[in-house]
C-alpha cells in the first residue's frame, strides 16, 4: 500500500514526518500544542458506541487528529472512521477532535475552521460499494497546520475485511505522522473461560471481530504466536494434563510437539520459527529445553534443581529470558540461546515472574509481586542497576505481551471480578480495555505484523 | 474435509487475493479483477492459499476427556502456601494409595498437582508439578513403583473452590490421586 501523493517535495508540510526522522523530533515539533493538548485531556467518551473501547489516561504528547465520518460508511456494516479513530487513541499518540463535518477524500479542507478546533492533522475518506459486492475504501490525510495534502489511498476490499482495511489505515496514518509502524492491523490471541468452557480466541488487535481457533472443555494457556503469524502454540489440558500443541490458525490443523511424562509447557518460538523452548517436567522438576517445530530432538538447556519455566526469546534470538526459583523465590533470568550460564536481570522485590521482552531487546515487561497485589512493571535492560517502573495500579496483572511495534503492551488483569484485557502504553499513561462480554478473558499474546 | 468445506476455502482464498488490490486514490478503477486469480474448483491450491492466511480462524472443538474415579480411597493431599512438603497429617491418604499400588503391580496412578490462583498460569503449573512430584516420592517410599505413577499439573486452572480468601486458597492448594491407565 502506498500513499498516492506523499511526495518528497512537500518540505514545508507542518506535520509530514518521514520514517527517518526519531520520535524526538516528532515531539519538537508539537511541543506547540502540547499545553492545549494535556489541558483538554479527559477520558474520552468516543462519537460511536457499537464497539466500546474504554480509553483513560492523560499523554504527555498527543497529536489531536480530527477523524471525519466516512461518506457511506454505514454501508459497508463498519464504523470505519470510529474504528481509526479509536486505534490512534489507543496508541497514545493522538487524541481525537470531535466532529460532525461533511468532509470526503475529494474535499478541499477550510483550514481556519480546523485550525479553529485545533486539529493539527484531518483525515476523511469515502466508502462505496463496487460492482463485484467489495467496497472501495477511500481516504485522504493532511496536514492542517501547514495547509498541506499528506496522501491518501484507495483500496478495494471483501465486505468481511472492512474492520483490517479501517485499522490497515490507522496504520498508514500512525506510520504517516509518527514515524513508526502501526500495529493496528495485527492480530491478539487470547483465552476464555465461561464456566467450563475454555475458548481460544484470535481477535483484531482491538478485541473486537474475535473468533475461535479451539474450543474444549479443559483450560488452554499461554498461547505463542509463530513469527510469521499462521500458528499458535499452546498448552492444552484436553489429555487431562499439560500438553504443547501447534495449530494452524486458517485451517485447524494441530499437532502435539511435547507430550512427554509429566507436564508440557510454556512454548516459545525461536525467532527463526524453526524450533521452541518449551518446560517439560520429563526429567523431574520443571526444565527448559529446545524442541523442534514439529516435536523433534528436544533437548534440555537448563539443568537446575529449582523451577525453570516461562522461556521467551529476544528479537535478536541471542537471549532467552525465564523465570526461576533458583535464588530461592522466583526472580527472571536470562541465558544464552544456546545454552550455559544464566543471569539474574530482576533484582528488586522477593517475586518477579512472567518476562516479556521487547522488540528492540532493550525494556523488560514482567510481573512483580508487591505485597498481595501483582503488578505490571518495566526495566529498562540497556541501562545497568536501571530501577523498575510500575506500569498500573491494579492487583491481579498476568501475562504482558509487546506489540510488535514495541510501543504497547497487552496484558490481563482482575477488574469488578472478573478477567479482562488491557492495551497500556509502555510509560503507563494511556490503557484501553478490550471489550468483553461475561467471560473471563486471559492469556493476551500479540501477534506479528503481516495481514 | 467435505465438498462444503472445500467450497468455503475456495471463496475464503477468492477474497484473500482480492482484498490485496490495493490502487493509487488518483487512478482507482470502478473494480479490481485481481480475485479472478484464484481459479475455482483448484482444493489444493485453495486450501494451501487458507494455509497461508492471516485473516481466517478455523475454529476446532476439543471438547472431551473424563475423569477417572478412585473408588473410595482418599485422593487428596493438601499443603501449606508456597510449600510442597507432604504434611504428616496426609500420611494415611499417602500409604492407602502406595499399599494399594504395591498389592497391583498392573495399577497405574496419576498426581495431579494445583495452586491457588495468585501467580501466572506457568509459574503455578510448576509450582503443582513440584507437589505431584513430592506426592509421587512419597508413594514410591511407601512401596509403589515409579513406573505406576506419572505426576503432572494442573497449576492454577482448574481449582477446587471458587474464592479470593485463604480459606479457598488453602483448598486449592492440593495434589488429588487419580486412577489412570
Amino acid at each position: 500500500m502506498v500513499f498516492a501523493r506523499a511526495g518528497s517535495d512537500r518540505a514545508a508540510a507542518g506535520i509530514r514526518l518521514n520514517q527517518h526522522k526519531s520520535r524526538e523530533s516528532f515531539t519538537a515539533m508539537w511541543t506547540r500544542r502540547k499545553l492545549v493538548a494535556a489541558a483538554a485531556m479527559a477520558p474520552m467518551p468516543l462519537a460511536f458506541a457499537q464497539f466500546k473501547v474504554e480509553i483513560s489516561g492523560v499523554g504527555a504528547t498527543q497529536l489531536p487528529i480530527a477523524i471525519v465520518r466516512f461518506r457511506d460508511e454505514d454501508k459497508s456494516g463498519q464504523p470505519a472512521s470510529a474504528i481509526i479513530r479509536a486505534d490512534l487513541e489507543r496508541s497514545g499518540a493522538f487524541r481525537g477532535v470531535d466532529n460532525s463535518a461533511a468532509l470526503d477524500e475529494t474535499s478541499q479542507p477550510q483550514w481556519s475552521e480546523w485550525r479553529a478546533r485545533a486539529a493539527d492533522a484531518l483525515a476523511a475518506g469515502s466508502v462505496s460499494r463496487l460492482a463485484d459486492g467489495r467496497f472501495d475504501i477511500r481516504f485522504k490525510l493532511w496536514d492542517v497546520v501547514k495547509g498541506g495534502d499528506l496522501g491518501g489511498q484507495s483500496h478495494a476490499v471483501d465486505a468481511s475485511e472492512v474492520r483490517l482495511e479501517s485499522h490497515r489505515i490507522a496504520d498508514l496514518i500512525y506510520e504517516k505522522l509518527t514515524g513508526e509502524k502501526g500495529v493496528f492491523s495485527t492480530r491478539i490471541a487470547y483465552v476464555t473461560r465461561a464456566g467450563s468452557r475454555h475458548t481460544l480466541r484470535v481477535a483484531d488487535a482491538d478485541g473486537v471481530n474475535d473468533q475461535i481457533a479451539l474450543n474444549s472443555g479443559q483450560p488452554i494457556i499461554s498461547p505463542a504466536w509463530s513469527p510469521n503469524g499462521k500458528e499458535l502454540a499452546y498448552v492444552s489440558f484436553e489429555k487431562q494434563k499439560a500438553v504443547v500443541f501447534v495449530h494452524n490458525v486458517a485451517t485447524g490443523e494441530r499437532r502435539a510437539i511435547a507430550d512427554f511424562r509429566g507436564s508440557n509447557s510454556a512454548p516459545a518460538w525461536s525467532p527463526d520459527g524453526q524450533s521452541l523452548a518449551v518446560t517439560l517436567s520429563r526429567d523431574g522438576g520443571s526444565q527448559l529445553f529446545m524442541i523442534g517445530k514439529n516435536g523433534e530432538s528436544p533437548r534440555r538447556i537448563t539443568s537446575s534443581q529449582a523451577i525453570d519455566t516461562e522461556a521467551k526469546f529476544s528479537a535478536d534470538g541471542h537471549w532467552i529470558y525465564f523465570t526461576s526459583d533458583r535464588g530461592g523465590g522466583p526472580q527472571i533470568y536470562r541465558m544464552a540461546a544456546g545454552g550455559g550460564s544464566a543471569e539474574r536481570v530482576t533484582f528488586s522485590g522477593s517475586y518477579n515472574i512472567s518476562p516479556a521482552v521487547s522488540p528492540d531487546g532493550r525494556t523488560l515487561a514482567y510481573v512483580t509481586r508487591s505485597g498481595n497485589a501483582f503488578r505490571l512493571a518495566t526495566l529498562d535492560l540497556s541501562s545497568p542497576g536501571a530501577q523498575p517502573v510500575p506500569l498500573t495500579d491494579t492487583s491481579d496483572d498476568e501475562h504482558p505481551s509487546f506489540a510488535p511495534n514495541g510501543r504497547l503492551l497487552v496484558y490481563a488483569t482482575r477488574m469488578q471480578g472478573r478477567s479482562v484485557l488491557m492495551t497500556t502504553t509502555l510509560d503507563g499513561k494511556i490503557k484501553a480495555r478490550l471489550p468483553s462480554t461475561t467471560a473471563d478473558l486471559r492469556e493476551p499474546v500479540w501477534g506479528p505484523y503481516g495481514r | 474435509m467435505t465438498s462444503t468445506h472445500r467450497h468455503l476455502l475456495t471463496l475464503i482464498a477468492a477474497a484473500s487475493l482480492a482484498a490485496c488490490s490495493s490502487v493509487k486514490l488518483d487512478d482507482a478503477p470502478v473494480e479490481s479483477r485481481t480475485g479472478a486469480a484464484v481459479v475455482a474448483g483448484n482444493q489444493n491450491a485453495a486450501r494451501d492459499a487458507a494455509a497461508n492466511s492471516q485473516t481466517r480462524v478455523a475454529p476446532v472443538d476439543a471438547t472431551g476427556g473424563s475423569m477417572a474415579g478412585m473408588g473410595n480411597l482418599p485422593r487428596i493431599v493438601y499443603f501449606d502456601y508456597d510449600s510442597y512438603i507432604v504434611k504428616d497429617e496426609f500420611r494415611p491418604v499417602v500409604e492407602a494409595n502406595a499399599k494399594v499400588l504395591a498389592a497391583d503391580p498392573k495399577r497405574h496412578m496419576a498426581v495431579q498437582g494445583h495452586t491457588d490462583d495468585r501467580g501466572s498460569s506457568e509459574y503455578n503449573l510448576a509450582l503443582g508439578q513440584r507437589r505431584a512430584e513430592a506426592v509421587v516420592k512419597s508413594l514410591t517410599l511407601l512401596g509403589a513403583q515409579p513406573a505406576q505413577l506419572e505426576a503432572t499439573s494442573f497449576g492454577k486452572e482448574r481449582p477446587a473452590v471458587q474464592g479470593e480468601n485463604e480459606e479457598a486458597w488453602a483448598k486449592n492448594r492440593r495434589a488429588e490421586l487419580m486412577a489412570s491407565q
